[in-house]
């Protein structure tokens, strides 16, 4: 164990060497370029490969490439560069190969600007590229979860073979805190499914085609009851103050350290409010959110997002109409103030 | 001298299991086709060469993209025209692997155009082939980057156009026109004499990766007699009569004898190594905070501001990292965004016992101005009762709040008189000490040593904190 006090996106690279990760392929691109910084100076140090690629469609493609060959590969981006990936990650997903993408996600559409923003959580909680598929997504809020969820990340690609993605804000990228580094992971499953470039590796083929649409058909049914296990098995959360909270606040990544801090000042005031955040956003906690929504102390949720309004969808289906759900987002760029959010919340409360 | 193999190379599956149907002898190639040919010669020499164990083949999107039914290797299908960049990633993990990428015209030379280039460019220490037969054959027969003027394809229909669609693309040219490769032939499979000819060519192109000498591409002009809406005889009659002419054969670059073999060799540390190597070590500080001199009740919020240069981002993290040896939950975060607008450089710190929610600070309870933009812009935000420090040898206007601890601080002037500007941050670090309760300074200079490593940096940076921390004690007495 080892504490430093590093940036969001070195404690990632770190995580990832910790977890084992010898492959970083990427293009750069703000506000995730520290990321690629960090691996191109410690890979070479463990015996691991960086490379700059010509594109992300190159970057993600390497990536198959060495996922492929069964050792621990990753890749990272921001949002326009994540959606150039799209086309890769939807083949790595229906190829079963584990690998990990970094999104450190920034102000859309289009060029859009380097400020955080949190629209890209469609993308890449549904699946962003072609096909019946989806994403393992963390969202860390902490430069101590961005390497502890990218070490998780390693460890649920393995053991799911999907791809998962750690989805962060720019400023969760930026922000610099202190770190409790573990220690290395030294045992890792052997993955017999892989090509190693050995002779017992002859039969095995790395692919996503399946011509028959009986036997694709057999392929994506088995990827749905992937997703279902890893809903069952793998959904983790956080839940602040809600024991008594006649209203549930939604947020992750930079939003739920603002929810965070308006909620204590709420509760000076005595309003009873409490956040849950999910630690997953696939999986997603709806089972959670459903027990919230039934219990007769809570009244109603909101949802926070630096975006349209994406993630509510995804509580709206877990509450199901049983509560009301409002909505307050910030877009561009911009992020609420405290006062702001306390503001907000105290206006959407108005619905109790 | 190499086997004669009148059978099934044994670098080919013994029955292609994979292949749907009953027929799990032939392939899926049309008669008269190309690539079953190719196959059988790369399978040959992955045989004769004992490589296809070692082997990894990657297979494109085109007629080829079921090559894995077939090659008794490894297999790795990849994304249209992604092959060259799939195989990068292969033969990265596994050098010792002999990693081919086989690929199409449309796939090689027009969606997959960027990642070719590249590979080759790196010279990956890969084997390339590349199969062009001027036009699309899975999807349709449309056309190809290689197909020719006045060709007629399902999407020529009334033949290709200069106006409309340019020059067929020479590949084997525009590859041996880079630095890396070691090897660019281009040669065609029409008759006996020439297949004997690319199985040469085949064959050097592998060897040369068994012998680690770098990118080797095989260009390959090949017979499509379903796309070209032709019989067997006159497809090879058409690449002798009219291909050829537009894709001129030949060595375009043979260096592989010149170059030294590559070390490609993994160094994979040991992971009892790995933590250092990544500067994870224990921190050898080892600070007793049950005897510091701070506060019991700290809870900072700091916003430092000034121009790019003045150190700024800096002193930002110094603090971080003194609050982290205190025992204080502290973060830190850059002006970033919107933030940056309006020409200051500034970033947050929190110091706080509490675990700290937003690492945001709107409303500091110290305020550092480094020069006139940043004081005008952040005053009006500090809190009540808040502290403004700022550097009055630069900023020749004075705070208007009267609710605040009005700080005025030469910084810049004192460093100057040290003899070194750029340590006016450090003075402002020891007026902080002096002045409040969350920075012991026994901590900060222990942790000073670690920020500067050059003695004569650290001496002067150390003497900076002192002045600082004494001007800090005379102001808060």
């Amino acid at each position: 164990m080892s504490k430093q006090f590093v940036k969001g996106n070195e404690a990632i690279v770190k995580g990832a060497i910790l977890a084992g990760c010898r492959a970083y392929y990427g293009y750069p691109i703000t506000p995730a370029s520290e990321i690629a910084h960090a691996a191109a100076q410690y890979m070479p140090l463990v015996g691991g490969t960086f490379l700059q690629a010509e594109s992300e469609i190159a970057a993600i493609n390497m990536v198959y490439g060495a996922a492929g060959t069964g050792i621990r590969a990753m890749t990272a981006s921001s949002s326009p560069g994540f959606s150039l990936k799209q086309e890769g990650m939807s083949y790595l997903a229906g190829a079963e190969l584990p690998c990990v993408v970094v999104n450190i996600t920034r102000g859309g559409p289009g060029l859009g600007n380097i400020a955080p923003e949190q629209g890209d959580y469609h993308q890449v909680v549904k699946g962003g590229g072609h096909g019946n598929y989806k994403n393992i997504v963390v969202a860390p809020n902490s430069a101590q979860e961005m390497c502890d969820l990218t070490m998780l990340a390693f460890d649920l690609a393995d053991k799911y073979r999907n791809p998962a993605v750690v989805m962060a804000d720019g400023f969760i990228g930026q922000m610099m805190e202190p770190v409790d580094f573990p220690e290395p992971v030294t045992e890792f499953a052997e993955k017999t499914w892989a090509v190693r470039g050995v002779d017992g590796d002859r039969m095995n083929l790395i692919s996503s085609i399946e011509l028959d649409p009986d036997d694709l058909e057999r392929h994506n049914q088995k990827l749905q009851r992937k997703y279902e296990i890893i809903e069952n098995n793998e959904t983790r959360y956080e839940e602040y103050r809600l024991d008594d909270a006649d209203f549930v606040v939604i947020g992750y990544g930079i939003v739920s350290r603002m929810v965070h801090t308006a909620i204590d000042q709420l509760r000076v005031e005595g309003v009873k409010v409490g956040m849950l955040r999910p630690i997953t956003v696939m999986p997603f906690p709806t089972n959670r959110i459903a027990e919230l929504a039934a219990l007769d102390h809570v009244k109603a949720f909101s949802v926070i997002e630096l975006s349209n309004g994406q993630m509510v969808d995804d509580v709206r289906l877990a509450v199901n109409g049983v509560k009301p759900v409002e909505f307050y987002g910030r877009m561009g760029g911009n992020v609420p103030s405290i006062q702001e959010l306390v503001h907000e919340i105290k206006r959407m409360m108005r619905v109790l | 001298m190499s086997i004669k193999i009148l059978g099934k190379s044994p670098g080919f599956y013994d029955s292609y299991e994979r292949r749907p149907g009953s027929n799990k002898e032939q392939t899926h190639y049309c008669p008269g086709c190309g690539h079953g040919i190719l196959h059988k010669l790369i399978a040959e020499a992955l045989t004769d060469f004992e490589a296809a164990e070692n082997c990894v083949f990657v297979s494109p999107v085109g007629c080829s993209v079921f090559a894995y039914y077939y090659f008794n290797a490894g297999n790795i299908q990849s994304a249209h025209g992604r092959a060259p960049a799939v195989a990068t990633g292969v033969k990265r993990a596994l050098p010792e692997s002999i990693v081919i990428s086989y690929q199409g015209d449309g796939d090689l030379a027009a969606i997959g155009g960027n990642e070719i280039l590249h590979a080759a460019n790196r010279g990956e220490a890969m084997t390339v082939f590349f199969v062009n037969n001027a036009i699309y054959g899975m999807t349709g027969g449309q056309m190809a980057p290689t197909t020719l003027i006045g060709q007629k394809t399902t999407t020529t229909p009334y033949g290709r156009t200069l106006q409309n669609e340019g020059y067929p693309i020479r590949m084997a040219e525009i590859i041996s026109s880079l630095e890396s490769p070691v090897y660019v032939e281009r040669v065609m499979m029409a008759d006996t004499r020439s297949i004997a000819a690319a199985r040469k060519a085949v064959r050097k192109g592998i060897k040369n990766q068994i012998e680690k000498k770098g990118f080797s591409f095989v260009e390959v002009l090949s017979t499509c007699p379903t796309g070209w809406k032709m019989s067997a005889p006159q497809s090879e009659e058409w690449i002798k009569s009219t291909l050829v002419k537009n894709f001129p054969l030949g060595v375009y670059k043979d260096i592989a004898q010149q170059v030294e073999p590559l070390n490609l060799d993994l160094n994979l540390a040991p992971p009892e190594r790995v933590s250092k190597l990544i500067g994870l070590e224990k921190d050898k500080l080892e600070i007793d905070t049950a005897a510091l001199t701070i506060n019991e009740n700290i809870d900072e919020e700091i916003k430092i501001a000034g121009f790019g240069g003045q150190g700024v981002l800096s002193l930002g993290v110094w603090l971080s990292e003194i609050g982290m040896r205190e025992d204080l939950e502290v973060s830190w975060i850059p002006s970033y965004g919107p933030e940056m607008r309006g020409g200051t450089a500034n970033c947050h710190v929190k110091l706080s016992r509490e675990n700290i929610g937003s690492p945001l600070v709107t409303h500091p309870s110290i305020l550092i101005a480094m020069n006139r933009p940043s004081l005008e812009k952040f005053e009006d935000d500090v809190l009540e009762g808040g502290i403004i420090l700022w550097d009055n040898s630069l900023i020749d206007v004075e705070p208007k709040r009267k609710d605040i601890k009005n700080i005025p601080i030469p910084a810049t002037q004192i460093a100057k008189e040290m003899g070194n500007t750029r340590i006016s941050n450090v003075v402002i670090l020891g007026v902080l000490a002096g002045l409040t309760e969350f920075l012991d300074p026994m901590v900060v200079q222990r942790v000073l040593p670690l920020i500067f490593k050059k003695r004569h940096l650290l001496e002067i940076n150390l003497k900076a904190f002192q002045k600082g921390l004494e001007l800090g004690r005379e102001l808060s007495d």
